[in-house]
């Protein structure tokens, strides 16, 4: 029966025998020393990694820092009690409320975080601080349209009509924007805006915000809704420095209220098992060093006061940005999701 | 059929079996929960949206892949032309391709912005979108095509054999009464081979349901990516449960018709099969026609995806080729080892105990534990996390009674969550697997085995074992590929930090740079190859 070259026995016999080896080493793969610093962070890895071994240097505390695009606040919810995160990252001032409503994070007494970091940006009971700001830009092609002094409510009106690319409303940098909106002009009002957007998109929401200033780029469109910092990021990068190149960075609502701006923050796990170095590290993100790494690697505006945006930030000029406290956005973050479920947004 | 196993075998079945579908179970009862009002909020405005593109993609899946496998699966099973027996496994390469980097590549290709679309542009002079017209490829059209792409060798598979196993006498008499071969085809062929259709097409609508990436990726939402955003997004976990549940409503219903279509196919089959001389030799146009569509297939469908991904991963291997990549393959490796082990010796299990037990109701446990394979993966990830988060919660309870240091999270903060899925998941894959091999074994050996008194536990390892070596070696294997692939279960159930190359790869698709992850990509193609070269050598050996 047995041919040459076929699965024979003892092949089988070895193979079994590996595979319970393995099943049994199972148990192995997942440990880290109890003292060490647990990061759940929604940053991305080459932005926080060269910071936190910057801390691990300075203080001897080791840091495991794990991404996830989605779901942190979920399962930090879940994990409940039993969760090993110290410090929550978050790229944007949504998810930050998030986690304070769904009363994940606790407050932290820290005269270090309150001297380095402006009131406006953390919050009254210490439950969450800010670390970076970036303005909500418009960009318009540089060919096509030149530069625009124009406000986020112009993106409604019908001179517009299939020039406007965008990402999918339903990420939270433009949850955050049709909160302002919200905001400033109430419900009904931010509807009727967000349908005229909506009849003026070249396509439908898609992609990230590099691409849609591509999408200007390669004519698809004429304007496109980016964080200011993708301008930088692009401008340093070999081979999207010619979509950057295509189009101008505009400032919004410089006429009035000031350009919409939102916040990447941290906060304290309300159940951090080693608070105090969660806080130490915490202060080194709001200290100099920290500060200047995320203005230079990451483009971004630091909060804190005396440290310069990089050189590249600050050729775009000075802007107006808008007053509106930031928990304002908090309250208005539902309703936004509602109503982009409402317009069927990015449908 | 055979006396002599105790109760405590068939207990031992039950046992498995009820831990696999512990999660189904969790589901539901979650379901039952109350949203908040979130649920209802989904009713009123998108989930009617989210219902008819699922059902409107898995339609047009099917039929795609209907309409693009079954000429292919006649040409090869029943014609004869250029290069036929290179095609007869070549066509089932597609099926190592992801759905997602398909749908990637041709992104990439087909976009405004891409080559194909430059060029039209350069030819005519056009300047703007709206000189124009051109297809967008994200759409939901575009996904179907996608995923008909990879999809359809399921169903050229289940074809070609029902074609090849129709009897030769009915179409000696098609041919006698002067049946020309179209009409042999529409009359006897294509009739005949319902049954095997409908089961393809249940297994294509399957996949479909479960695709995670390539819908995101396209922007389209169906059920499958609203569970995700409304238990991610929306932060309830209750209306992800109540969007799974209906997802699960529709998909077992669709289990029900495949299990209907197979029962009714093993009235046929028990007759002459097709020899070599019965198939039409197709000369000059008609088998260049032939050749030139298989060919384009696997083109389309493999080739050029997997052309483009290597370029890429060569552009960028200086920057792929590291530490993390090796952490990555190692994951994914180590899990689907794990995995394939375990359901191996589950599916053994229950299968033996089937064979040998006098009781009946013994196939039950096999039964329920092929559930598992239709809930689609991101579904999957919230019936496992709720009893899991629950079993943690309890160990950690009875640590703090006696004041000690819980052990933390024992089970959802490890790779046990995610094992435990797939296990869930791909156990019905070697179930089926060595159920085949099963049938092939006579039971008089079992009888024998008894009559000189063995126990059943040396009936198993020493004479079913080693009787069973290739399919127990199929099954794994199978499982292995899967387990590589599978995508929503592992983004949603991995402990934190982990990440296997599916995951590596998605998150630079969905990043728009699939170009610094082509190399992992890679890698997965590459090892979902290996049970094709398997697969071909039986299909040598058949014919």
């Amino acid at each position: 029966m047995q041919r040459q070259g076929e699965f024979g026995m003892k092949s089988f016999k070895s193979l079994a025998l590996l595979g319970l080896a393995t099943v049994s080493s199972m148990g192995s793969m997942t440990a880290t020393a109890a003292e060490d610093l647990t990061v759940y962070s929604y940053r991305q890895a080459f932005l926080v990694e060269p910071i936190l071994e910057k801390f691990t240097q300075d203080t001897g505390i080791n840091v495991n820092v794990v991404f996830a695009k989605d779901g942190i606040a979920e399962r930090i919810a879940r994990e409940g009690r039993l969760s090993p995160a110290d410090v929550v990252l978050t790229s944007d001032f949504s998810r930050l409320m998030e986690l304070v409503e769904k009363d994940l994070v606790v407050d932290v007494n820290s005269d270090t975080l309150n001297n380095n970091i402006p009131e406006q940006y953390r919050s009254p009971e210490n439950d969450w601080y800010a670390l970076t700001m970036r303005v909500r830009n418009v960009y318009s092609s540089k060919d096509r349209v030149g530069k625009l002094d124009l406000s986020y409510e112009d993106l409604a009106s019908e001179e517009y009509r299939g020039k406007i690319c965008t990402r999918s409303f339903k990420h939270p940098y433009n949850i955050a924007l049709v909160a302002s909106m919200i905001a400033h002009h109430g419900e009904a009002e931010t509807k009727t805006w967000l349908e005229g957007v909506k009849a003026n998109l070249a396509r439908k929401p898609q992609g990230n915000d590099r691409a849609q200033v591509k999408a200007v780029k390669e004519g698809l469109c004429d304007i496109a809704i980016g964080n200011s910092y993708y301008f930088g990021k692009m401008m340093s990068d070999p081979k999207q420095k010619s979509w950057a190149e295509a189009v101008y960075i505009n400032f919004p609502n410089q006429q009035n209220r000031g350009s919409h701006i939102n916040v990447s923050g941290m906060a304290l796990a309300k159940f951090a098992p080693n608070k105090d170095n969660a806080i130490k590290l915490m202060e080194f993100l709001s200290s100099d060093v920290a500060q200047k790494s995320y203005a230079e690697v990451n483009m971004e505006y630091p909060v804190k006061a005396d440290v310069k945006p990089s050189e590249m930030v600050a050729s775009w000029g000075d802007f107006k940005a808008d007053s509106l406290p930031i928990f304002k956005l908090a309250e208005n973050h539902q309703a936004a999701v509602k109503l982009l479920d409402e317009v069927k947004f990015d449908l | 059929m055979i006396l002599g196993l105790t109760r405590s075998w068939s207990l031992a079945g039950y046992a498995i079996a009820v831990i696999l579908i512990l999660p189904l179970f969790a589901l539901l009862v979650q379901a039952t929960f109350p949203d908040e009002a979130v649920f209802s909020h989904l009713i009123d405005t998108v989930l009617p949206t989210y219902i008819s593109n699922s059902l409107l993609l898995m339609l047009q899946v099917c039929l795609g892949s209907l309409v693009i496998a079954v000429p292919a699966a006649w040409l090869v099973a029943r014609c004869d032309f250029p290069a036929r027996r290179y095609f007869q496994w070549a066509l089932l390469l597609p099926l190592a391709m992801p759905a997602y980097i398909v749908a990637y590549v041709y992104t990439d290709m087909l976009d405004y912005a891409g080559p194909v679309q430059r060029m039209l542009r350069q030819v005519f002079g056009w300047t703007s979108p709206q000189d124009y017209y051109f297809p967008d490829i994200r759409t939901l059209t575009g996904a179907a095509i996608m995923l008909s792409l990879v999809l359809f060798p399921y169903i050229y598979l289940l074809a070609r054999t029902a074609f090849m196993e129709q009897s030769s006498s009915l179409l000696h008499a098609s041919r006698i009464m002067g049946c020309s071969p179209w009409q042999s085809f529409w009359r006897l062929g294509l009739p005949m081979a319902r049954p095997a259709l409908a089961v393809g097409m249940a297994l294509v609508a399957m996949e479909t349901a479960a695709d995670f990436a390539t819908v995101s990726y396209f922007a389209v939402p169906t059920l499958t990516t609203a569970v995700y955003d409304t238990w991610l997004g929306y932060g309830s976990l209750s209306a992800a449960a109540k969007l799974s549940a209906i997802m699960l409503l529709v998909i077992f219903a669709m289990v029900g018709f495949e299990r209907f279509a197979r029962r009714k196919q093993e009235l046929f089959q028990k007759q002459s099969r097709l020899t070599e001389s019965d198939r039409y030799h197709l000369k000059g146009v008609k088998a260049w026609v032939s050749f030139s569509y298989c060919s384009l297939l696997i083109v389309l469908a493999f080739l050029l995806p997997f052309m483009v991904l290597a370029g890429y991963a060569i552009d960028y291997f200086d920057e792929s080729w590291n530490s993390r990549f090796w952490q990555y393959s190692f994951n994914s490796l180590y899990i689907a080892a794990v995995v394939s082990f375990i359901c191996v010796v589950l599916a053994l299990l229950m299968m033996f105990i089937r064979r040998v037990s006098p009781r009946k109701s013994d196939i039950l446990p096999s039964r329920l534990s092929s559930t598992g394979y239709a809930i689609p993966g991101t579904v999957l990830a919230i019936g496992v996390l709720v009893p899991l988060t629950y079993l943690d919660f309890a160990i950690n309870d009875v640590y703090d009674y006696f004041d000690a240091r819980g052990p933390g999270l024992l089970f959802t903060g490890s790779v046990f969550a995610l094992i435990f899925a797939f296990c869930v998941r791909f156990v019905a894959i070697s179930i089926g697997s060595i159920e085949n091999s099963y049938k092939r074994i006579s039971p008089s050996l079992d009888m024998a085995s008894i009559t000189m008194g063995q126990k059943p536990r040396q009936l198993l390892w020493r004479v079913h074992l080693p009787l069973l070596r290739k399919g127990i070696f199929a099954g794994a294997l199978l499982v292995f590929i899967e387990s590589m692939k599978e995508l929503p279960a592992a983004l949603l159930l991995r402990p934190i930090g982990f990440e296997n190359l599916a995951t590596h790869v998605f998150q630079f698709v969905s990043d728009e740079q699939l170009e610094h992850g082509a190399l992992a990509a890679i890698v997965i193609v590459i090892v979902g190859l290996i049970p094709l070269i398997y697969l071909n050598r039986s299909l040598e050996q058949e014919s």
